[in-house]
């Protein structure tokens, strides 16, 4: 292993009853894009489980998941960082928009109102001032999707997992959210894994693109 | 979390070990071993006591025939509603009418119907004297009937609600609606097309809601004793008799009776086996042969009738014991008393603040038990992938499955034996039985549905299991988690049994206290007991339902 910048997959193979779903070797530099596209039913979405540390028992998994030259493949899902992203925003709906971000701020990083005051910093930098204390079911899809995305931001994450996080939405608000999202992850220097079905991610990602699933 | 890995070992101590120990408590009195009452030697002198006591047949014949006759009863009239009426706006108006109905006790629902069918209760004076001619009740036995009608009625008319929510719960896992529409453009008719397409996998799911409620209505003792025969009683009320005898000597008799119960009870179950084939060749055969029954308004409007029926005799019971509670004078044929007082509820307060208390921490403590308990099983179900089978909800259900007099007597006598009776830990305990399968099958379902990408997405911003259950999942299950509660509570309040034989006389419930006046039919003070013991659930339902609407009162996401 030469380069340790960046996310490193190796040898990742994961089954489900005997059917290997996925095989994968892979280098992601910080702020590159590996992009893993296949059908709906492949068993894509594994490979972020993988990578996260929630992958459901059914299946069987081998392989290693390295950060910076640390090895990841035996931690909890907590302890790995890896922020997440889905095809639906999934505010906690009990909270209030703040609320959402707040939690995601790692503990003993202040008390509970500065907590508050970094979250309501965090929406202003989304174009979101004043939402804090806003219901997140009132806000729209494009406003709900940048929540979520400042929401993983900033619980300081290692590397981003997008689950095909534009299907649902229409298509301006796709182009405009892929646009913001691939730009912030470069700032941060962020390795991400994106699973898709559409090309057209593929190719505003710019990076691999590694199949799974043809037939 | 290391606490979750403890609970499933735990839960299923709570389900089998009582069952286990109660059978062996009960198994080895009947054949002659009680070293306690000096009882050393096995011997089979129980068992022909129990053979040459006059009446037993007919007892325990009366008990499993009445279990039968309930459970098909209320099965067909939920299953006649559903298939002629699912998802009509009507359909829906008597879903919510007759959901809160499960929250009622069985006691309560016992003396209500009571009151309605009576030949002094309302029905008969709603018809007196301009129909009937009579200005005194008829003396019929109505109540008590030696034919158990009135007692197969007043079951009837209380599972139907289970029955209807456990139908309820199997639906959204089929694809109904997509099925109806689909049966009818074969041209089935209505409820054709209901029980020849979804009734099969319905049933399915809720077999062992059926046997529970088949073994229930085998073994039951409140409601025996308010509505059953008397000469000879069913056969739970003689074993009741016979564990209640000052004669320490009845035990090894009751002992024997209690296995008896278990036989019978067993008998009944294989009685449904029949049943459940006579049944499935009944839809099989028609449907086989292409038949479409177009024309069925007539049966979908008796369904209606039976349901509406059944439910308005639930209320109408409820109002009746509330309205006996404030009865002043009230002669016969009025339909109303001619005077209302707040007497009886001013005498009775006072007695009735002890067993009021005791019900309120025995169901606090057991559920809250039970909830902590079910939440750590299910938390840890998600962890391992495993527990969702049908052998683990076949645990879960035994509990209801035995009947409760055939082990809960085996523990009064390993309690007695212990030290233990009547103590507050053994009462909690043994009301947790019964709370803990409720309260584990009315939160799983809304735990096993909730979206898993939330527990993704709160790992991936770093918080722990522990962090992520209390800070996302509780909260956004907690309408679930209350009204699972609320559930729970319920099922403790109602329970008589447990609380007299545990409880041994020292701790006493609003409702061992309410069947205890059964005997002495002043219809006032039943009023009070009956309509407090219904107060209480009501209480915790509207509370379960009050909480969330009132902490979510800005989140839209989170309304029903």
């Amino acid at each position: 292993m030469t380069k340790t910048e960046g996310l490193a997959l190796d040898g990742i193979t994961i089954r489900l009853g005997g059917r290997r779903l996925i095989a994968l070797d892979a280098q992601v530099g910080r702020g590159e894009v590996l992009t893993v596209m296949g059908p709906s039913g492949s068993g894509k979405s594994t490979l972020l489980a993988y990578i996260g540390g929630f992958l459901d028992p059914a299946f069987e998994a081998e392989g290693s998941v390295r950060i910076d030259g640390s090895d990841l493949t035996g931690l909890a899902a907590e302890d790995r960082h890896a922020g997440i992203l889905f095809q639906d925003p999934l505010l906690f709906p009990h909270l209030d928009v703040a609320g959402n971000i707040a939690i995601a701020i790692p503990q003993h990083s202040g008390s509970r109102r500065d907590r508050r005051r970094m979250a309501e910093a965090a929406l202003a930098d989304a174009g979101l001032e004043g939402f804090g204390d806003a219901d997140p079911d009132t806000l729209s899809g494009g406003q709900k999707a940048r929540v979520a995305l400042q929401r993983v931001l900033m619980s300081r994450p290692r590397l981003l997992l997008l689950d095909e996080p534009f299907s649902k939405l229409d298509a301006h608000l796709r182009e405009q959210t892929r646009q913001m999202l691939f730009a912030t992850a470069r700032q941060a220097g962020l390795p991400v894994v994106l699973v898709t079905h559409d090309e057209a991610d593929a190719a505003a990602a710019n990076g691999r693109v590694h199949r799974v699933g043809d037939s | 979390m290391r606490l979750a890995r403890i609970a499933p070992p735990l839960t299923l101590l709570v389900l089998v070990g009582p069952l286990a120990f109660g059978l062996a408590g009960t198994l080895l009195p009947a054949f002659g071993y009680l070293p306690s009452l000096g009882g050393t030697r096995f011997s089979l002198d129980a068992f022909h006591l129990l053979a040459g006591t006059p009446g037993i047949v007919r007892s325990a014949a009366t008990s499993i025939l009445a279990g039968l006759v309930t459970t098909l009863l209320a099965l067909l009239c939920v299953v006649a509603f559903a298939a002629g009426h699912l998802d009509s706006p009507l359909f829906l108006r008597m879903r919510r009418l007759i959901s809160p109905l499960l929250a009622v006790p069985h006691a309560a629902a016992a003396f209500g119907f009571a009151f309605l069918v009576a030949p002094s209760g309302l029905m008969m004076r709603l018809v007196s004297p301009w129909l009937t001619g009579l200005d005194r009740p008829p003396d019929v036995l109505i109540v008590h009937d030696p034919m158990a009608i009135t007692m197969v009625a007043g079951l009837v008319i209380k599972e139907i609600p289970f029955l209807f929510l456990v139908m309820m719960a199997a639906l959204p896992q089929l694809r109904h609606k997509e099925t109806l529409q689909l049966g009818r453009c074969l041209g089935y008719g209505r409820v054709a097309s209901f029980i020849f397409l979804l009734w099969p996998q319905i049933y399915a799911q809720m077999r062992l809601a059926v046997f529970a409620v088949l073994a229930y209505a085998t073994s039951v003792v409140d409601v025996a004793v308010i509505l059953g025969p008397q000469l000879p009683p069913t056969l739970p009320v003689r074993l009741i008799e016979w564990m209640n005898d000052p004669e320490l000597q009845t035990r090894y008799l009751a002992s024997a009776g209690a296995l008896l119960q278990l036989v019978a009870t067993f008998a009944a179950l294989l009685g449904w086996l029949g049943i459940e084939r006579i049944g499935g060749l009944l839809v099989s055969l028609p449907s086989g042969r292409g038949l479409r029954f177009r024309h069925d308004r007539p049966a979908r409007h008796a369904a209606l009738a039976a349901m509406a029926l059944s439910a308005l005799m639930v209320f109408g019971g409820i109002a009746m014991l509330g309205l006996w509670s404030l009865a002043g004078l009230w002669q016969f044929p009025k339909a109303l008393p001619s005077a209302f007082t707040l007497d009886r509820w001013s005498a009775a307060l006072p007695r009735i603040l002890d067993p009021l208390v005791t019900t309120l921490w025995v169901a606090g403590i057991s559920t809250a038990i039970a909830v902590v308990l079910t939440i750590l099983c299910l938390e840890r179900e998600l962890e391992t992938g495993r527990g969702q089978g049908g052998r683990s909800l076949m645990l879960i259900y035994l509990p209801l499955i035995v009947p409760q007099i055939s082990f809960m007597f085996g523990l009064q006598v390993l309690a007695i034996a212990a030290g233990v009776e009547g103590t507050a830990a053994s009462l909690v305990l043994a009301h947790l039985v019964f709370v803990l399968p409720y309260v584990f099958l009315s939160l799983s379902d809304p735990w096993r549905a909730h979206d898993r990408r939330y527990d993704a997405i709160a790992a991936g911003l770093g918080m722990s299991r522990t962090r992520a259950l209390m800070r996302v999942r509780l909260p956004m299950l907690a309408r679930a988690i209350l009204t699972a509660a609320a559930v729970g509570f319920a099922v403790s309040v109602g329970q008589y049994l447990p609380t007299v034989l545990i409880g041994a006389g020292r701790l006493t419930t609003v409702t061992s206290e309410a069947v205890a006046l059964a005997a002495g039919g002043n219809g006032r003070v039943i009023g009070v007991y009956g309509f407090l013991q219904t107060v209480l659930p009501f209480l915790a339902f509207a509370i379960a339902t009050a909480v969330p609407n009132l902490l979510f009162r800005h989140r839209r996401g989170l309304r029903l």
